[in-house]
């Protein structure tokens, strides 16, 4: 099993048959620009201490970990340890990538950024950088995310950020990417599209990648210092799989470590009803990469489903689909009822509300303790809170009047 | 040499650019399409283009986006793109299709390549697919002796466009605009220079398409240009028009193509 492989693609954006570059010839320009601007920054000391700064002054970097000893009790008596992005400023892991992307735009001389959001996270983590570096930002969100995640809409208008609602296709997270890139094709010269996942055209997964690292470098040390040993396996919901990737990369190298990504199963994969690309998917091509995508027989993208609109994404990053080729990370689905229970769970006994997507991985760690036993360590990573999911979850649990 | 040289060799003997001409296969029905698509080369389209109906279109804009839903919602498959390039070859018009790159991944590369070529086909425009993704594509293009056609872009540089011109046959597709397919009201006079730069690379005949919707504007790019593409105006004018409307809209620009 070749490791190295996996933490640098490579000269054309491959992690062994994923990845790539699948782009309208108009976007190469700007593709090689952000990769060489992106190389340059990161071994650049002024561009790495402005990132950390803002990283440890601006987000509240590093964040802890939290022993979930209640929760516990519902994951075989495991040890359940949460690194806890959902205390980052904005509420979610998405800030990490953000913040990098923004410094970059500015390098790079561009004055406007675009996103696309499903959950919204991205989206009011992009309108935030743009506020705070006075960029001016366009945010592309299906419109049936804007009505399930309306919390988060109000917040990126706020921050000064104009939404756009997609109302083409499915008009969720894949609509929106796509709307995001008819804009860039056409506003390339001044514009950065400041995508919010490990997905896309190289050198997006790579890029977004390593401004997330940092949760899983943050997360190895913070074991070893702490708990003097590294878990048996870090758990992570994976929609494009920016956070399982933030947190699994540190540990790739360390081959004892389980690493295991939950996609959303929506109603079921079996019903076909899901968005559980590499558990239910065919290896293709969506916006801009190959990996696993929803699609029929004729590669016509499927609709994915489920109840977290930031996981309901019929594809997936190309690196994921790598690390699930050579059996380093496994993946698995967990239903939309499935992550309601582990949401309720960890609210009532941690006092802690998480994001939807969250709750996803909260279950995994629940089958996976009663695998793994009493004794095993299992890091969870806790990418955001559910302060923007109180409605639906209301709704789902029938607590509205 | 393949029908595609031939259309763009009759062009330039008649001092005019060659037009092409492009419909979603599936629009405004099956039977449709291939009626349109008739009446625009009896209006005087030269070399035709079938868009394959793709669920996630990020290079079109509203109007192919909208004939492409309807294509694909009355259940247009591949085999049928493949029936609508077998009824517009028996009449010997040069016919290409235009596809994303996943379907023709999906369906098989190989197998794509033999369907097309055995439908009569002569070549495909793929604008999603970079020469630096295309191994297997170009194996089996060649094999089967189908043109492959890739897209050089206004951002384009000098290195770039000789890389996809050492790549491409049939003809290079050069960009009018920077963006999705659509109308525009006017052309950058940087297509002129992205056409000279191609041509630097390249012996291949260039056209040029996206934006480009008027007979005006048709004249305008024949001036330096061996081709020019049309789309998005024939799907609104079969919107307003059906095939009498594809029809007169071709007659239009085939009159705008004489230099
Ligand atoms: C809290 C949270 N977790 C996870 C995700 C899924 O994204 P990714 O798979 O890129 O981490 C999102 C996306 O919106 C999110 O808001």
């Amino acid at each position: 099993m070749s490791i190295d492989t996996a933490v640098v693609p490579d000269a054309l954006g491959h992690f062994g048959p994923f990845g790539g570059r699948f782009v309208p010839e108009a976007l190469m320009a700007a593709l090689d620009e952000i990769n060489d601007a992106f190389h340059k920054a990161i071994v650049d000391p002024s561009f790495t201490a402005e990132l950390n700064d803002l990283l440890v002054n601006y987000t509240g970097r590093p964040s802890p970990i939290t022993v979930a000893a209640n929760f516990s009790k519902h994951c075989g008596g495991a040890t359940i340890l949460l690194k806890r992005e959902d205390l980052n400023h904005t509420g979610s892991h998405k800030i990490n990538n953000v913040l990098g992307q923004a410094l970059l735009t500015k390098r790079m001389g561009k004055t406007r950024v675009i996103a696309e959001t499903g959950a919204g996270q991205h989206g009011v983590a992009t309108a935030t950088a743009a506020a705070l570096f006075g960029l001016e930002c366009v945010v592309y969100m299906g419109e049936e995310d804007t009505k399930r995640q309306a919390l988060n809409v109000a917040r990126m208008r706020l921050l000064g950020a104009t939404v756009v609602p997609v109302t083409t296709g499915s008009r969720t997270l894949k609509d929106a990417i796509n709307e995001a890139m008819r804009d860039w094709v056409a506003n390339v010269e001044t514009t950065h599209y400041l995508f919010g996942t490990v997905a896309g055209p190289a050198p997006f997964p790579e890029l977004v990648r390593e401004f997330h690292r940092v949760i899983g470098k943050e997360a190895r040390q913070q074991m070893l210092d702490r708990f003097h040993r590294l878990p048996d396996a870090v758990v992570a919901c994976v929609g494009g799989g920016s956070n399982a990737i933030g947190i699994f990369h540190e540990f790739i190298p360390d081959t004892d470590v389980k690493l295991i990504g939950i996609e959303a199963g929506g109603d079921g994969v079996e019903t076909g009803r899901h968005a559980s690309t590499i558990t239910g998917g065919a290896v293709g091509v969506l916006h801009g990469a190959r990996s696993f995508v929803l699609q029929d027989e004729d590669g016509q993208t499927v609709e994915s489903h489920s109840i977290s609109a930031g996981l309901d994404y019929p594809g997936v990053g190309p690196e994921h689909a790598y690390l699930h080729d050579i059996g380093r990370a496994e993946y698995r689905p967990v239903t939309d009822a499935q992550a309601m229970e582990a949401f309720q769970i960890l609210c009532q006994t941690e006092g802690i509300i998480p994001a939807i997507e969250t709750a996803h991985a909260l279950h995994g760690a629940m089958t996976l303790g009663k695998e793994l036993g009493p004794e095993a360590y299992i890091l969870i990573n806790l990418s955001g809170r559910g302060d923007k999911d109180v409605e639906t979850a209301a709704r789902w649990f029938g607590l509205t009047e | 040499m393949s029908s595609i040289h031939d259309a763009f060799a009759r062009a330039k003997s008649e001092n005019r650019a060659a037009l092409i001409g492009y419909l979603p296969a599936g629009y405004p029905s099956r039977d449709g399409a291939i009626e349109c698509i008739k009446a625009m080369v009896e209006g005087g389209v030269d070399i035709v283009e079938i868009g394959l109906p793709y669920s996630d279109p990020v290079m079109d804009g509203p109007t192919i986006q909208a004939a492409v839903e309807i294509s694909l919602n009355a259940g247009t498959k591949i085999v049928d793109v493949i029936e609508t390039v077998r009824a517009i070859a028996a009449d010997g018009t040069p016919t290409l299709v235009m596809s994303y790159w996943n379907p023709i991944e999906r369906f098989g590369v190989e197998k794509f390549a033999t369907e097309l070529a055995n439908a009569g086909g002569v070549g495909v425009i793929t604008p999603d697919l970079t020469p630096e993704e295309a191994g297997a594509w170009n194996a089996a293009t060649d094999a089967h002796g189908v043109d492959r056609v890739f897209l050089v872009a206004l951002s384009s540089t000098n290195e770039r466009i000789a890389t996809v011109a050492s790549e491409t046959t049939g003809f290079i597709y050069a960009g009018a605009v920077m963006g999705v397919t659509g109308a525009r009201s006017s052309i950058s006079g940087a297509i002129q220079d992205l056409v000279a730069r191609t041509r630097q690379a390249s012996e291949l005949p260039v056209a040029v398409g996206l934006g480009v919707s008027t007979p005006e504007q048709a004249h305008e790019i024949a001036q330096y240009a061996d081709g020019v593409i049309v789309g998005s105006a024939f799907v609104s004018a079969i919107e307003k028009g059906g095939a009498q409307g594809a029809r007169e809209l071709a007659e239009k620009l085939a009159a705008g193509v004489k230099r």
